[in-house]
């Protein structure tokens, strides 16, 4: 909950313009000094760049080869600052921390919590956290959408020869996040230690799985509200509400809810599937929706939905940008 | 008399610049009411083990969580406001400027805040707060007096806030870089002002300290004041609580602005 406003890193834009400009090799057609290696020493490595990628998965590949290579510039970039970074790293697994902390003061009070005990508060807690950290790292500036569209730098990601949605999302890639994701493991350990999880063998696999399909329906709502920033620019909180709002809202048992929220999150923004189905039927209860058995195991199918509704969510966005124009 | 002009107008700059962004405000609010409607449930199932857990029934919890989530924004409980701007005028170098002028930096930066917080009261505390008690049962006072003395109280809580996030505002004098700072001054109002959890639940020693410290007076207080448990007396001794850490801490930013002043070369050129 306290990350979302804290998020300000300390690295100008100009920083970032001519750090990015470095980072991305020049786009192919562009002017070029010398005849070029390849006439030079016979048939040298082709460079990558230099051919407009078909086919989707190349495209693909190509995005993410991009992503990293943005990644890695702000990586650099944040250790210029080191004494910063370190403190916000520690910050970061600080804030986790101290969140949990209330629920165990929540604790030191009762015994259990609408039924729940605090060591499946804790398995709850620790899925959702990982899933929404890891979400955060890999995604975690789709927030600046909107003040990219109003300050016009947002044209300069679309005359880059990489696809704007790997760009947007390795803005300001922060390592520090692997505080809150630190922090959310270490919960989910301590919560595993003392449960006896139901489902033999397939237990955890179950739970790794759902884990990264949390992590895909949480990054499409970043999309998502990513998208939405292109109509509304100011409005970048909004996507705080189901991202922040809603790991909140995961990290307590559903029988805490009304079921016409559990019904909300389960049919309308499907975050049930992040952690609630699975850990359910891993706890061995019964989901306060009566859903088929199926539904626990649905979360990948779940996740791939939402991973291409936001891709189309963000293609109809960057199809009505209209540049400041100054 | 026309400094104290100065300031006024300051405020009323900066209330009328949050107004400007109406979606953003809208946002807002939207993001408050989600948040309030997660914790009251929590709260609700919290409050329904343990009744009167920390003093306040379940409609008395329930209040505090939309009180809270009304303060968040105008306290800049979760950052935000002037601290990044201040920090990134010293970073630049630009505070050059602002140290020219023939106005105090505090002061300047106290009725920017003030303006902002104003703004934010009005602009995203008035709704959630409406929504609230149409979804939960809510123990809002009716008397208009407990709506005077609440105001006052949050007054005193903004003066409080501004003055601990001016301190961590010019560390950056030193730093350059306040991020890390801001972050920890984040964790430290979030937790420590009652935004999780009401610092009245805090158990044994730790809550007597928790309830002790300035951040107390930037959530807790208020909110206790609205739900009146500061009877008659009591509540000038809330009041005092406030203001006492509201002096001492903007007099430790004044100290720690004039060494910043004297010590450390401004950045630029």
């Amino acid at each position: 909950m306290a990350e979302p406003q804290a998020d300000t890193d300390g690295v100008t834009e100009t920083e970032t313009a001519s750090a990015a400009a470095r980072a991305v090799p020049a786009p192919a057609g562009s002017v070029r000094t010398g005849a070029g290696p390849a006439t030079r020493n016979g048939p040298a490595r082709r460079d990558p760049w230099d051919v407009p990628p078909e086919g989707l998965l190349t495209r693909l590949g190509w995005g993410v080869r991009a992503y990293c290579f943005i990644a890695a510039m702000w990586i650099r970039s944040t250790m210029a600052y080191r004494t910063s970074f370190v403190m916000m790293a520690a910050g970061s697994f600080v804030s986790s921390v101290l969140d949990f902390v209330a629920i165990m003061i929540m604790f030191s009070h009762v015994d259990s919590l609408a039924g729940f005990s605090l060591h499946e508060v804790a398995l709850l807690y620790g899925m959702s956290a990982t899933s929404l950290g890891l979400a955060d790292l890999l995604l975690g500036s789709f927030d600046r959408v909107g003040t990219r569209v109003r300050d016009g730098t947002m044209d300069t990601m679309l005359v880059r020869p990489v696809p704007a949605l790997a760009q947007v999302a390795a803005d300001r890639f922060a390592l520090r996040r692997l505080g809150r994701i630190g922090q959310a493991l270490l919960v989910l350990g301590w919560a595993l230690a003392g449960l006896r999880l139901e489902g033999g063998v397939w237990a955890l696999p179950l739970l790794a799985v759902t884990v990264l399909g949390g992590t895909a329906i949480f990054g499409s709502v970043f999309v998502l509200g990513g998208a939405f920033q292109f109509i509304a620019q100011d409005a970048a909180e909004v996507q705080n509400s189901f991202t922040y709002g809603g790991a909140t809202l995961l990290e307590y048992p559903p029988t805490v809810f009304a079921k016409d929220v559990v019904r909300g999150v389960t049919f309308m923004i499907p975050l049930a599937f992040v952690n609630w189905l699975p850990a359910l039927r891993l706890l061995g209860r019964d989901d306060p929706l009566g859903l088929p058995g199926w539904a626990d195991f649905a979360g990948p199918a779940v996740a791939a939905g939402c991973c291409a509704l936001a891709g189309l969510a963000w293609r109809a966005g960057l199809r009505a940008y209209r540049s400041t124009g100054s | 008399m026309r400094l104290r002009g100065v300031y006024f107008a300051v405020a009323a700059g900066s209330f009328r610049r949050y107004a400007t962004y109406r979606i953003a405000t809208a946002a807002g609010v939207f993001t408050n009411t989600v948040f309030g409607i997660i914790l009251a449930y929590t709260f609700t199932a919290l409050w329904s083990e343990r009744p009167h857990l920390g003093g306040y029934d379940q409609s008395q919890a329930l209040t505090f969580v939309w009180t809270g989530q009304a303060i968040l924004a105008a306290a800049a409980l979760i950052g935000g406001g002037f601290q990044e701007e201040l920090q990134e005028r010293i970073r630049t170098g630009d505070v050059a400027v602002d140290l020219y002028r023939p106005v105090d930096l505090q002061m300047w930066w106290l009725s920017a805040d003030l303006g902002r917080a104003a703004f934010h009261l009005l602009g995203r505390g008035i709704a959630p707060v409406v929504v609230g008690s149409f979804l939960f049962e809510l123990a809002l006072p009716v008397s208009p007096l407990a709506w005077l003395a609440f105001l006052v109280s949050v007054t005193l809580g903004v003066v409080t806030g501004f003055a601990l996030r001016y301190l961590f505002a010019l560390s950056a004098f030193w730093l350059l870089d306040g991020a890390g700072l801001n972050m920890l001054s984040t964790l430290l109002s979030m937790f420590f002002s009652g935004m999780l959890l009401p610092l009245t639940v805090f158990p044994g020693a730790f809550g007597e300290v928790v309830r002790a410290l300035p951040w107390a007076a930037t959530m807790q207080v208020p909110a206790d004041v609205l739900l009146g448990q500061y009877e008659g007396a009591r509540l000038s001794e809330a009041y005092t609580f406030q203001a006492v850490w509201a002096v001492v801490l903007m007099a430790a930013g004044r100290a720690l602005q004039s060494l910043a002043t004297r010590k450390v070369v401004v950045q630029g050129g």
